[in-house]
């Protein structure tokens, strides 16, 4: 990666008004150098205006897409905007921004890394904490990522990523907006795309609002909910060459088509 | 069996007429007007020559032939059901894709008119002006 590359920090918000402020002023003041965007996800609350109070710039979808319809709504925007590295950081404050300089400075490198994310389990000070079912749901996740990556991934549903040129126009055209598709589908597109994937231990804080919802059922729910994604990601066909995606500019996309390899 | 020759040309007959009246008032999509229709004229055809779906059992080896009716009339509403569920997750990829567009859109209006009004609120002025 070239010294200084154009970075733009990606922010889903759904009903986050308690900590999308907070969360915006840390990346502030922790990565002076960056974009900020945060896409308000259809909240009924002042989310967007509290976003826009802190500074950032606002998208707001007209009705509730999800995490995936969000995300890709902000890769379009970097693929817009010229962007070289699309970041996501989620809203609820979990994610540590200080982090950031360092998932972005493994991208490219002599193995051409495309997709860094940040990985909860890998070791790094607190262990994060969750229930027995979503535990081994997590870990059928892992082990299979890791085959297809031919590398260690040990958090494939972690939110917190950063994304090159490259995988972003991936994502800008083919981010999938169904359950888990934004964190582990989308993470098999990359790969099948030919991107290179890596993580990088974090830290991971408590949710500053808002609870997870850990109840037995629940996790059973989400072991089979993860394993039929996975499944469907697998079997589905994906494009081996994204095509430039509607609403980019000519100039955008023909810049991207010069870096394919 | 003239009740049911009498049941079957009134069912098909309704099906026509509703289809008629949906095509004229501009409320049907021509691709599935002329689903129905081949639905509504099976079934008219049925009625009128009871002889076709006797002779159609025997071909297939099915014993009662209101049984070969049935599976058809079922794997039919199956199928349109699929297409239906089909259409249905196309429509909804369509419509994030617009709801994408427009929050995209509503972010660039912005944009263009902090820019064209700098006397703005100081505190909305992103800090870029890309």
């Amino acid at each position: 990666m070239q010294p200084g590359p154009r970075v733009l920090v990606v922010i889903p918000a759904y009903n986050e008004q308690d900590t999308v402020g907070a969360t915006i002023a840390e990346i502030r003041a922790t990565n002076p150098g960056v974009d900020l965007l945060v896409v308000d996800d259809g909240s009924s609350d002042a989310t967007a205006a509290v976003a826009r109070e802190a500074g950032a710039e606002v998208a707001q979808l007209p009705f509730n897409l999800g995490v995936g319809g969000a995300m890709r709504t902000g890769y379009r925007h970097a693929v817009q905007g010229g962007y070289d590295v699309a970041v996501q950081i989620d809203a609820d404050g979990q994610h540590d921004p200080r982090y950031l300089p360092e998932l972005v400075a493994r991208l490219g490198g002599p193995e051409q890394v495309g997709l860094v994310i940040g990985a909860r389990f890998a070791g790094e000070g607190e262990p994060y904490r969750v229930g027995a079912m979503r535990a081994l749901a997590m870990k059928v996740l892992a082990r299979t990522l890791s085959r297809m990556a031919r590398t260690r991934l040990t958090d494939v549903t972690s939110g917190f990523r950063v994304a090159d040129r490259r995988t972003l126009t991936l994502f800008a055209a083919h981010y999938p907006a169904e359950y888990l598709g934004d964190t582990v589908e989308s993470t098999v597109i990359a790969i099948r795309a030919g991107c290179r994937v890596t993580q990088v231990p974090v830290q991971m804080r408590l949710r500053q609002g808002g609870v997870a919802s850990q109840t037995p059922f629940r996790a059973a729910l989400y072991l089979a909910r993860a394993v039929v994604a996975l499944s469907l990601a697998l079997v589905r066909r994906w494009p081996e060459t994204p095509p430039p995606p509607p609403g980019v500019r000519a100039e955008a996309a023909r810049v991207h088509r010069e870096e394919q390899p | 069996m003239s009740s049911t020759v009498i049941l079957g040309i009134a069912g098909s007959a309704t099906v026509l007429v509703a289809l008629f009246e949906l095509m004229r008032r501009h409320r049907l999509r021509e691709k599935y007007a002329v689903l129905w229709f081949f639905v509504a004229l099976g079934v008219l055809l049925l009625a009128v020559f009871p002889g076709l779906l006797t002779g159609a059992a025997d071909l297939v080896g099915v014993e009662v032939p209101v049984n070969l009716l049935f599976f058809l009339a079922s794997l039919v509403l199956l199928v349109l059901t699929l297409q239906h569920s089909h259409e249905l997750g196309r429509l909804e990829e369509k419509t994030r894709t617009l709801a994408e567009e427009v929050a995209l859109l509503r972010l660039d209006l912005q944009r263009r008119e902090r820019r064209d009004r700098p006397d703005g609120p100081a505190e909305h002025t992103p800090r870029d002006g890309s």
